[in-house]
């Protein structure tokens, strides 16, 4: 049996484990079918982590034990208690860790193998072979720069540094002089350097440019561009696991880092479809802060409603399109936002919620928002179906939304969201906005939907107003 | 030499090719989830901590790989815990 271990029965455990994480990411193309998948991907995690103990054997079980305690304790205390609202800061952050123990596993591997045992050579031979080398470097390229790119993502989002888009003088050149740094910091270490203090020295400097590069690469990326960068991030977290696949020969690495970087990369993709951007623009335009700080723009014709007229709206019509945006997240609103879709339904209204793509801060934040909030997945339409029922829609509720409902992008040629595709909004019978001012959205132009006839305004806090809402509407029940 | 090389190029880019062919399927209602449980597969990288840190001394190689483990435990763990969590409030509808 023991002389079957290691060529056979470890490299198909890591098989079974592979096939398991495929089976798992397949779970989550259906809501019923997805629960079942996580699990299978978390057994698959279990058996990659039982099948390397054993390949192991006997060893000091210290350190791994201490590692796997501690790092369980915060990851489950985290994951119970962060609020949906703050799905995407936590998935910034877990993305980063994961990017870092990529890279750290590299650098532990060239310390192990070369600067301790203080052997002399490059190490593209210290280390198996010049793609063992040049994976590693990679590793800890790729690796830091997710680890600080989402430690900076999360800052960003979490509100502690503003997310307005921090533009330093001359970063393109900077960033490129920092970038060649790292290429040349890797190919000295892989192909150059020879006794262990210039490989140790190589090592920390590409580690440390790299470190520098995600800080300076995420920095100029403005709040409201987070669901692409979140998911670029994503995509690195998967090549750097990729890659340490490499450095290490383990193909359960190789699969699984490609299987995550190729979900980032299309979710990257979907991003900034929805955006009508290239990626290369939302990198380095510097484009987007956040609203709300910005000088209100000039706007005429602008009606404006009481929650009182605005029940009264909502009260006689028979089909109501709820658009939640990032400000209904922010207000925390996804609840009440609920309790007035129920209210609406029970009164014989038909409702759905419309989905913009780029809705709230990553991918699907609004779909788990309102998933919280209980609402049928269902009643959550995608833009490209709701579209063309907006026309027999009586009254729309934009809630927290801005840019993705304005019109500029079909009309006006010139606009900064030209091209974007947008809710069409105002083709519906009466479109309300829940808006605290007239403020501009992310991309920092005038929203003309805001003064067209058919539309609108409740100023106010979303939760609040919807909240009145929701009470005016009890009471005409009350009353009738 | 190219041996090892050779056969992980092969299966990276089939595994991307895999990958795409799902994750194209998946709805956007499930993007967010589908987010967190990729980045807690990306994790997988524990694997490679674990054999870094096999000495239990206080080497720089064993102190990076303790970090090492932390870091992608962290990972693994809340990211399926936290998926988890999401996905189960997708499915509260028939609770109701």
């Amino acid at each position: 049996m023991s002389e079957l271990l290691a060529p056979v029965v470890i490299p198909l455990l890591y098989l079974l484990s592979a096939v398991l994480f495929i089976l798992g990411i397949k779970g989550l193309t259906g809501v019923r079918t997805a629960r079942r998948g996580n699990m299978l991907a978390a057994i698959a995690m279990l058996i990659a982590v039982v099948t390397t103990l054993l390949e192991l054997g006997v060893v000091d079980y210290r350190w791994i034990l201490a590692g796997l305690v501690i790092g369980s304790a915060i990851g489950a205390i985290a994951a119970v208690r962060v609020e949906m609202t703050g799905m995407p800061q936590l998935v910034a952050l877990f993305n980063g860790f994961g990017g870092g123990a990529s890279a750290l596993v590299a650098g532990s591997i060239v310390w192990g193998t070369i600067v301790e045992p203080s052997a002399t050579g490059t190490a593209a031979v210290l280390l198996d072979g010049a793609h063992a080398a040049i994976t590693a470097a990679l590793s800890m390229f790729i690796g830091a720069i997710t680890l600080t790119g989402s430690l900076i993502a999360f800052l960003k989002l979490q509100g502690t540094i503003g997310g307005k888009p921090t533009i330093l003088p001359a970063r393109h050149a900077i960033n490129a002089l920092f970038f060649l740094g790292c290429v040349g910091a890797g190919f000295y270490l892989c192909f150059v350097a020879v006794e262990p203090g210039q490989i140790a020295l190589a090592t920390s400097a590409l580690a440390m440019l790299s470190l520098l590069v995600g800080v300076l690469f995420v920095i100029p990326i403005g709040g409201a561009d987070m669901p692409v960068i979140i998911s670029f991030l994503n995509s690195l977290s998967g090549l750097a696991a990729s890659m340490t696949g490499f450095v290490l020969g383990n193909n359960l690495l190789i699969i699984s880092g490609a299987l995550v970087g190729a979900s980032g990369l299309i979710l990257t993709q979907i991003m900034c479809v929805a955006m009508n951007r290239p990626f290369t623009n939302v990198l380095f335009s510097g484009f987007g802060g956040d609203s709300g700080d910005s000088e209100p723009s000039e706007y005429t014709n602008v009606r404006s409603c009481s929650p009182e007229e605005g029940a009264m709206i909502l009260e006689s019509a028979q089909s109501v399109v709820i658009v939640p945006g990032y400000g209904l997240a922010v207000a925390q609103a996804q609840h009440v936002a609920r309790e007035l879709g129920d209210l609406l339904e029970k009164r014989g209204a038909r409702v759905s919620y419309a989905i913009h793509p780029v809705a709230g801060r990553m991918p699907g934040h609004m779909n788990v928002l309102l998933a919280e909030a209980d609402v049928d997945y269902e009643k959550l339409v995608e833009m490209d179906r709701i579209n063309p029922e907006f026309k027999t829609t009586d009254a729309v509720l934009v809630v927290g939304a801005n840019d993705v409902v304005n019109p500029a992008a079909e009309t006006d040629p010139k606009s900064a969201i030209a091209g974007m595709p947008i809710l069409q909004v105002y083709n519906a019978g009466t479109v309300m906005v829940i808006k605290r001012s007239l403020s501009p959205g992310f991309a920092g132009i005038k929203n003309e939907l805001f003064e067209r006839d058919n539309t609108t305004m409740i100023f106010g806090d979303a939760k609040e107003a919807l909240q009145e809402l929701v009470n005016e509407l009890k009471s005409i029940s009350a009353a009738a | 030499m190219m041996g090892p090389l050779l056969i992980g190029l092969y299966v990276f880019v089939l595994a991307v090719f895999v990958g795409v062919e799902i994750i194209t399927k998946i709805p956007p209602t499930l993007h967010t989830p589908l987010m967190s449980g990729a980045n807690a597969i990306s994790g997988i990288t524990l694997v490679g901590s674990l054999t870094t840190a096999t000495s239990g001394d206080t080497k720089i190689s064993s102190i990076l790989g303790l970090i090492a483990i932390i870091f992608a435990t962290i990972n693994v763990v809340g990211g399926f815990l936290v998926t988890n969590r999401m996905l189960g409030m997708f499915g509260s509808r028939s609770k109701r």
